[in-house]
């Protein structure tokens, strides 16, 4: 209880909260749109996740080896964001053309247990490629701190939660300023109807599943090179957690996402100051299930009740 | 004769929308009362009152004397109101005979005990059901189908069957949510007999929710209409035909109440409660 | 063509014989092989009570290992050298059953007005918890140290602990799962359960007092996992957190899907896929969890209603 007075520790703690907010709320986006859509649980999406922080983790380790990422440390990055997103993607799309698409009239049981298949398929695809060993990320650039007075940040923190507020924004302005946004809205709200507007809703999906891989691979470059340590089952838990952001702001809901991810951080990180550290994962669903009970739409509230 | 149900002053609100704007209503027992009105009149709202799927905002739904207003749906069917709706809802993947039975259930009593342990009581009840869902098979005209998986029926066998999960509940009012939609009209004219029959039968009072003309006038003791979620007629249906308030809400659509039109229950069409769902 | 159910449909002859079978199978099969059954028992067991939940109720229950749980560490408090007390195995099976019982409508009460997915996160919720508290309540549970020695069975001074006498035991809690799953089934609740399974809100209107029926079906769903676990404690001798941890939901619910829902020799063939084949295959153990992710997504698309599906009664005639 005291190191909640101490105002060092107290902003760490907060700064920490935002880090892996922003991390859950990225992942929580692509739950949250792909719901929106399919009203699907896409249980595969923490794999999604994983085989973003795998691909970074490729191309990062390539050009270590070769020498280039010491020249050219900024773009090494950059091309290891480029190369987890197109992996993301890719896998986001076949998946949802293979395990989801034929289901998509079925019961709703059927894409859930699917889903799951593909999760356990995904693990275990990768747990194979790295013989179920840990995989370190190469260590490119060094982690500075920003000194102001007594607060220390580090620049990796700082880098974390500018990244994920700008792709926040860049998906926030997709969907409501563009015209293939305008029609993704439209699939969520009436799938038939704007079937029958001439929407290729297919394509929509497509381009739904596309854009919340690709921010989940983001999110798992910058786990790899916040935590450097990865391995097949890192998607897991922070798929769940994600999960359960993405219902605290009212699944389908994209803004409520975002905060969604933030303010389990938050509870996350600032939880641990009053309670034992070992029960960090239950705040998380302790709180899923509070807000479930009292506040059955979620802290932003969008009408998710299943369609009669 | 007895008042069965009446409402006072319900008033129903969806947002701005009033659905039903203080509707006084009344049905003795043993009567047959059609409700007519233009598309979105708050028909099926007003069977989603009596029924508990809506609680009123305001006024009072009285049941054989009792208010019924805050009860569950399921107190209500235990009471004795039961209904078939506009849209077929059966329980799909169940068989016939299943749906029925399932709608026997308020009557039953057996708890966990009972079936675990398949004590007399229970045994004795399982057969009384069986045989008392039989005879609605029978007298729905579904014998023979009783095995038959509910989807897979005619469409017109599904709203015999709605009809007879309705009865099985034994209720003492029955609420029909247009039961001819969708029909042709040799099959209903076998249907409005068969409402009859429910009638003299069963002693059952039928509300029920038309737009067929030819169906109201032939069974109706009375027509309540409804427009914009207010009463605006009540009457015999010759008296609510010749109502001018009446004409002026179906807007030049006469040849409805001429009843000489083969376009009566296409013009309204079949969406408005699908849009409207349940809670 | 033979459809695959038509095998696995049981008439009066079909059944002698394999009741038959079944009694002499651990002899034919010996040690090693009983154990692997006992292994698919439990899992029958587990099946049979997710199966009241997910596939008679409609509810999805992700959480089902924390009933389990609820079970096995009921019994190895109360049946272990943890505390000292040594209630015996046979007293302890309808207390860990009523344990079970008792948290799932504690559970079920808050969340069962939740529909669907929310009520599957939330279940799959519970599980986590369940499974940290375990590991983190040090002075009940002992931690990941997890609670050892747990008594074995006995009847009079004949202990129960080799394998074969506990495909016995095993077998005897089964044939009660599906006796009691049966007559459920085939009742009043069993029709309300499907009735609501298929339409919630019109069963309802029709007098069926949903969350009623669905707080018994969790509670009774639960209540198979609390015997479950009473039966994997005591023939483990040794429990831990990590016995309870998601797989083991994902798995019960995965066997029952793939095995046909709602139908318990689906349940059986399910659990046999499921647990039994990738002990045969331990050749290929490493690609097995792989060929079974990629199995589910197939069966799926292919064959949702799974190998056996659930058929209904014919009664028009019957009686």
């Amino acid at each position: 209880m005291e190191y909640l007075l101490n105002p060092e520790i107290l902003t760490a703690q907060i700064i920490n909260g935002l880090t892996i907010g922003g991390i859950y709320a990225l992942i929580a986006l692509g739950y949250t749109l792909v719901y929106g859509i399919l009203f699907m649980i896409n249980f595969a999406h923490g794999e999604i996740f994983m085989f973003g922080s795998f691909g970074g983790f490729a191309v990062l380790t390539l050009l270590s080896n070769n020498g280039f990422s010491t020249t050219h440390p900024t773009l090494s990055i950059l091309c290891a964001f480029a190369a987890a997103i197109l992996i993301s993607s890719a896998l986001g799309a076949i998946l949802e053309r293979v395990a989801y698409r034929p289901l998509r009239d079925a019961p709703r049981l059927s894409p859930l247990i699917s889903a799951i298949g593909v999760s356990i398929f995904l693990q275990n695809a990768m747990m194979l490629f790295t013989r179920g060993r840990m995989q370190v990320y190469p260590d490119i650039i060094p982690e500075n701190f920003i000194e102001i007075g007594w607060l220390s940040i580090s620049c990796f923190q700082i880098s974390i939660i500018l990244g994920c507020l700008l792709l926040m924004t860049g998906l926030y302005i997709f969907i409501y300023k563009t015209k293939t946004g305008k029609a993704m809205r439209a699939v969520a709200e009436n799938r038939e109807a704007a079937s029958l507007m001439g929407i290729d809703v297919n394509r929509i999906i497509t381009i739904t599943f596309i854009i919340g891989s690709a921010l989940a691979a983001a999110a798992g470059v910058m786990v790899g090179i916040y935590y450097t340590q990865i391995n097949h089952m890192m998607g897991f838990i922070p798929g769940i957690k994600a999960f359960t952001a993405a219902v605290l702001g009212g699944i389908g809901n994209v803004p409520g996402a975002m905060l969604g991810g933030f303010f389990l951080g938050l509870a996350e990180a600032l939880g641990v100051l009053v309670m034992p550290a070992q029960y960090k994962d239950l705040i998380a669903f302790g709180l899923l299930i509070l807000v479930l009970i009292i506040r059955p739409k979620g802290i932003m509230g969008e009408v998710v009740s299943e369609r009669v | 004769m007895e008042t069965i149900l009446k409402t006072i002053n319900i008033t129903k609100t969806f947002g701005g929308l009033i659905a039903l704007n203080q509707v006084n209503f009344e049905i003795k027992r043993g009567m047959i009362v059609g409700i007519i009105g233009p598309n979105g009149a708050g028909k099926t709202t007003f069977f989603n009152c009596l029924t508990g799927v809506y609680t009123p905002d305001s006024g009072e739904i009285l049941f054989n004397g009792t208010n019924i207003n805050r009860l569950k749906s399921h107190q209500i069917a235990r009471l004795g109101i039961s209904r078939t709706f506009q849209n077929i809802r059966l329980f799909n993947n169940m068989t016939v005979l299943e749906n029925i039975l399932a709608g026997h259930h308020c009557r039953m009593r057996a708890g966990l005990w009972g079936v675990l342990t398949r004590n007399k009581r229970t045994l004795r009840e399982e057969k009384d059901s069986y045989a008392k869902a039989r005879d609605f098979l029978n007298f729905v005209d579904l014998k023979g189908k009783g095995d038959r998986i509910a989807k897979t029926l005619s469409y017109g066998d599904q709203r015999r069957l709605e009809i007879a999960r309705a009865l099985a509940a034994e209720p003492q009012l029955l609420l029909l949510d247009e039961p001819t939609a969708g029909m042709n009209p040799s099959e209903t004219g076998k249907l409005t007999q068969f409402v009859k029959r429910i009638r003299e039968e069963l002693g059952l009072s039928i509300l029920l929710i038309e737009h067929d003309m030819r169906v109201i006038m032939e069974i109706s003791d009375k027509v309540t209409v409804l427009d914009y979620g207010a009463r605006i007629s009540e009457g015999t249906p010759l008296q609510v035909q010749k109502d001018p308030k009446v004409i002026e809400a179906y807007l030049g659509c006469q040849e409805i109440i001429i009843n000489k039109s083969n376009y009566p229950a296409n013009i309204h069409s079949n969406t408005d409660l699908k849009s409207a769902s349940l809670k | 063509m033979i459809r695959i159910e038509q095998i696995f449909r049981l008439t009066p002859p079909k059944k002698k014989i394999l009741v038959l079978f079944l009694l002499v199978l651990p002899f034919m099969v010996g040690n090693y092989w009983s154990q692997i059954l006992g292994d698919i028992g439990i899992y029958i067991i587990l099946g049979i009570g997710l199966n009241v939940v997910v596939g008679f109720a409609g509810l999805l229950d992700l959480g089902y290992v924390a009933f389990f749980a609820i079970g096995a560490y009921g019994y190895a408090l109360l049946a272990s050298p943890q505390f000292g007390i040594h209630i015996p195995f046979w007293l302890m099976l309808p207390v860990c059953i009523a344990f079970g019982a008792g948290f799932g409508a504690f559970l079920g009460t808050p969340v069962l007005r939740m529909r669907g997915d929310y009520l599957a996160i939330v279940t799959l919720g519970f599980g986590q918890i369940m499974r940290i508290t375990l590991n983190n309540l040090d002075p009940l549970t002992n931690g990941p140290r997890g609670l050892l020695r747990i008594d074995p069975p006995k009847i009079g001074d004949w202990i129960i602990d080799t394998p074969i006498e506990w495909y016995y035991l095993i077998m005897a809690g089964i044939f009660f799962a599906i006796f009691v799953a049966n007559r459920l089934n085939d009742s009043r609740i069993g029709r309300a359960w499907i009735a609501m399974r298929e339409d919630q809100d019109t069963a309802e209107i029709m007098g069926i007092n949903v969350l009623k029926y669905k707080l018994m079906a969790f509670s009774i769903g639960a209540s198979f996992a609390g015997l479950g676990g009473a039966i994997f404690a005591s023939r483990q001798g040794s429990i831990f957190p990590d016995n309870f941890s998601l797989m083991v939901s994902i798995n019960v619910l995965c066997l029952i899907i793939i095995g046909g829902l709602g139908s318990i020799p689906g349940i059986i063939l399910g659990s046999i896929i499921l647990i039994g084949l990738p002990e045969a295959l331990r050749g290929v153990q490493q690609y097995r969890m792989l060929l079974f992710g990629g199995l589910l997504v197939i069966m799926m698309i292919f064959r949702p209603t799974g190998f056996i599906p659930s058929a209904r009664k014919k009664i028009e005639f019957k009686k």
